[in-house]
């Protein structure tokens, strides 16, 4: 278990650098030390230059251009930022480049050639290195490349730390002597937090672009390994049994994809007719003080976290309910899942179709009851078909929603890739494969292993095309009424 | 004139024909029925409400009582030291279950013979032994003497107390034997056998024992996870919400980063486990299992929720807030600064805090860089492997023996005890700062 820990090669070192300072890795102060000495200098690098900006002004400070503190801002982001950047940098080429000087002392006989072997050399090294026994007696060779590989590491540590608060001490100087009168100081800052805005605001995208690239990396190894019609149109789902000789017949992911379905459909049955019940009861007929009760129990039953559903469907719903009722209900089964999913997506739908029939004109309320329809009729003939597009949006989030719910499945409807369409039956889906296969110590070599990111790449895919979709129609139907 | 008058003759006459009335009362009827559904869908929802929690809750709150043996219990030097020697090591390895044994035996005379012992010791947790291990550690004088300790019972003696295995089951299908629960009538009503309050559920770590397990490192491991979340979320989705709703040009470029906010709202949250199993853990090699990832993890998770919750707070703040500050020669950064993120905080926190909320109850991404790893230690720092609360519920709520119900059920009271203490602040900001231009 701990030997796992150290088997994922030379990332695993240069990262941890970057995170050493907030656990217990040990070696290298000098990270530590050079953030210190940026923050101190940063610090320092304010009060200097807002002094100065004060020295120059000498007690008029309407010739300046900007208030004392953008200068004290702008000497600061000169000391901090580059000196920031170098350390990223640094930490992010460090371990590769000293890699690969260490192997090039090695003797050539001991490199190995192919791929797999050469990870597992530089794992020793890294291993040795870092003082952790693998329990066997190292080849001296190795000893010694993890010895230099120390050294090598003890000296970039130390350049980075000197390089560094040269930097940050250099930004300080040069900074703090550009300040003049008429310094556009508080531009420049503005500017820099611009840039900063505008990278957070790309955080989101680079989330995207990460899950994209990550899924579809990691899948496009696996139909390598299993071709996708097999995996698309197989009926048959057994990882366990497949070793990597024998993938064919293993990964047919259709047992897969209609457990999902019948679990999203039983939801579905529960979901939208008592969400979207509710939903016109709340809007439409409801007095303040029952609207006052009611939206708060629907957006407490929206607050349960997952897990707790799921551990009531498999506690009340399979063993009490099922027992009481005398069915024959295996100990995980697709309709409890599917009802407490319901449950759990109920507060989904009512919330949706809440909006989207305020968002319908009371002037088409009125004109119906002008003609003399019920309240009921007015709803059903009027309110509902001019609603619908809203309300199908609403239900397609909906599907998208119970279609990734992972807990509730895991916990009640099981592992066994039945095809079946019983409800009383075990049947699994896509997320709780994806749950069951990984637990996070994975080796990325396995089709077994592959395999959840091809069923992560379909699940993203479906999922992506309900939303935007969905998404487009609510837009669309506001549009119409606004 | 008179054809008018005629034709209104003509049609009261319709409406008061049988036919019609007859297809009134048929609407009355189906509007009533209407209404009815509506009632029965709120009411269905509410039961359901009260029926989880109230599940929750009965099975649970026992977890906070805990079944102990009060007995006398003689530290024999011959067990715990044979040789006399006095050394932690030594005595760390004394023969501790033998004390418990003995001191048990002493209440129950008639259980002899191998199994009449094992019959005994079945009934006390493995901790007890632990328990007189850690005296005689700290309290090497203890050696020798005699002294009243409290020894907790085993998952199943605990579990018969409290009633949840039940005695009319036949013998072979409870977990409890016949003289076992005979044992237990008669040290129950001599008063050594008593249940406790105790919060060792919330303050011991966790054990693969349901009565020696507690919470307290996943509820340590989930307020570290929830710190990263934070420290990472709020400050770039406030950031990213005050570009795009006040600096961001309208070109394609925004529309596109709009769109894929709102559709990253809704990626399932597992494909969120995926994106850091094979970016953090295996290509930038971040410590696995541990608070910093799957805060990171989390934070990616809420950051959309924040950045939405961010802008419509932001939309909200009047447009003449801005124009007087530009007005009196405010650069737009400082009017953003200054005057309309002081006006939008209310709003930002309530949102940032229900997205806290949803991530302090997420578990799916959680499973897939490793959190779900059996962990006793509590957690010292964001890099050690650790767990949270929902992921520890998962893994109680997959456990077998019957003392795992009520645990699994105390720690969901835990935390939506936490959830809704988070729901109440943030409504009560809403309520106490709400403002309305």
């Amino acid at each position: 278990m701990l030997s796992g820990l150290f088997l994922i090669g030379e990332r695993e070192h240069m990262l941890s650098d970057l995170f050493f300072f907030i656990g217990e890795h040990g070696q290298p102060m000098q990270t530590t030390m050079l953030l210190t000495v940026i923050a101190v200098l940063t610090v320092v690098g304010y009060f200097l230059g807002r002094g100065r900006a004060v020295a120059i002004a000498g007690g008029r400070l309407s010739t300046l251009h900007s208030v004392p503190p953008y200068h004290g801002f702008f000497v600061a982001l000169w000391a901090g930022v580059p000196a920031l950047l170098l350390l990223a940098v640094w930490v992010s080429c460090e371990g590769p480049v000293i890699m690969s000087l260490v192997l090039a002392q090695l003797p050539a006989a001991l490199i190995p050639t192919d791929h797999q072997a050469l990870t597992l050399l530089q794992t020793d090294i890294l291993n040795l290195a870092a003082g952790v026994s693998n329990g066997r007696e190292p080849d001296p060779a190795v000893a010694d490349a993890a010895g230099l590989y120390n050294t090598l590491h003890m000296v970039a540590e130390s350049c980075l730390l000197a390089l560094g608060s040269a930097l940050a001490v250099a930004g300080l100087t040069l900074a703090r002597r550009q300040i003049r009168g008429d310094l556009r100081a508080r531009n420049r800052v503005e500017a820099a937090l611009n840039v900063l805005l505008i990278l957070c605001s790309l955080v989101a995208i680079l989330t995207t672009v990460g899950i994209v690239l990550s899924l579809l990396f990691q899948a496009i190894q696996f139909f390598t390994m299993v071709p996708l019609t097999d995996f698309l149109f197989g009926l048959h789902w057994n990882p366990q049994t497949a070793f990597s000789g024998d993938v064919k017949g293993s990964f047919g992911a259709v047992p897969i994809f209609t457990g999902t379905l019948l679990i999203t459909v039983i939801a579905m049955v529960v979901a939208v007719p008592i969400g979207l019940m509710s939903a016109v009861y709340m809007s439409e007929y409801a007095a303040p003080t029952v609207r006052s009760v009611a939206k708060p129990v629907l957006e407490i039953l929206a607050g349960i976290p997952t897990v707790v559903y799921g551990f009531f469907a498999a506690l009340t719903m399979i063993r009490d309910v099922g027992t009481a009722l005398g069915l024959e209900v295996s100990s995980q089964s697709a309709l409890a899942a599917g009802v407490v999913m319901g449950i759990m997506i109920i507060p989904f739908v009512s919330s949706l179709s809440d909006d989207v029939i305020n968002a319908v004109p009371q002037a088409l309320r009125d004109g119906s009851y002008g003609l003399g329809a019920t309240r009921s009729e007015t709803i059903r003939e009027i309110v509902l078909p001019a609603a619908l597009p809203g309300i199908v949006g609403a239900v397609m989030l909906a599907i998208s929603r119970a279609i990734g719910e992972t807990m509730i499945v895991a916990m009640a409807a099981g592992l066994a890739a039945n095809l079946t369409a019983n409800p009383l039956a075990a049947v699994t889906t896509v997320t709780v494969q994806i749950a069951a296969t990984i637990r996070g110590d994975q080796e990325f070599n396995s089709p077994k292993t592959l395999s959840v990111f091809g069923l992560g790449l379909v699940l993203f895919i479906v999922t992506l095309i309900l939303n935007v979709i969905a998404l487009r129609v609510v837009q669309k139907y506001r549009e119409k009424y606004d | 004139m008179t054809d008018l008058a005629q034709e209104t003759v003509l049609r009261r006459s319709v409406y008061k024909s049988e036919a019609f009335e007859a297809q009134l009362r048929r609407r009355y009827r189906a509007e009533r029925r209407f209404q009815l559904a509506g009632i029965a869908s709120i009411a269905f929802a509410a039961v359901m409400l009260v029926v989880l929690l109230t599940t929750i809750v009965l099975n649970g709150y026992t977890a906070f009582w805990q079944s102990r043996f009060d007995v006398e219990v003689f530290f024999d030097p011959e067990a715990i030291t044979p040789s006399g020697s006095r050394e932690p090591a030594v005595l760390s390895a004394g023969d501790y279950p033998a004390l418990v044994r003995e001191a048990l035996l002493a209440e129950l005379p008639e259980a002899t013979g191998r199994d009449g012992r094992r019959a005994v010791m079945e009934m006390v947790s493995s901790a007890a032994a632990y328990r007189l291990r850690d005296m005689v550690l700290a309290h090497p004088e203890l050696i020798g003497t005699r002294l009243k300790v409290s020894l907790l019972a085993s998952d199943n003696t605990d579990q018969f107390v409290k009633g949840h295995i039940p005695r009319a089951v036949s013998e072979d299908k409870r977990k409890v034997s016949d003289r076992q629960v005979e044992w237990i009538d008669r040290l129950t009503a001599r008063g050594v056998l008593a249940s406790h309050f105790s919060l060792d559920v919330l303050t011991q770590s966790n054990s693969r024992q349901p009565e020696q397990a507690g919470m307290w490192g996943a509820v340590i491991g989930s307020v570290m996870t929830m710190l990263v979340t934070l420290g990472m979320a709020v400050p770039i989705g406030v950031a990213a919400a005050v570009y795009l709703e006040e600096f961001a040009p309208k070109n394609r470029w925004t529309d596109i980063i709009e769109v894929n906010i709102n559709n990253l709202a809704a990626v399932p949250s597992i494909v969120f486990g995926l994106l850091g199993l094979s970016m953090f853990l295996d290509f930038f090699g971040m410590p696995r299992s541990s608070a910093l990832v799957g805060g990171v993890v989390l934070a990616l998770m809420t950051l959309p929720t924040i950045i939405i919750a961010s802008r419509a707070a932001l939309k909200a703040v009047p447009p003449s807030i801005r124009e007087a500050a530009l007005g009196i020669g405010a650069s737009p950064l400082q009017v953003v600064i200054h005057h309309v993120l002081p006006l939008a905080a209310p709003g930002v926190l309530t949102g940032t805090i229900l997205g806290l909320a949803r991530a302090l109850g997420e578990t799916a991404p959680l499973l897939l860089i490793g959190m779900v790893a059996f962990i006793v230690d509590v957690p010292g720092s964001l890099s050690d492997p650790s767990t949270v609360l929902p992921v520890q519920i998962f893994m109680w709520a997959d456990s077998p023996e019957r003392g795992w119900i009520e645990r699994t059920s105390a720690a969901i009271m835990l935390l939506l005890a936490f959830l809704i203490v988070m729901n109440a602040v943030a409504v009560y900001l809403r309520k106490r700062f709400e403002r309305r231009w």
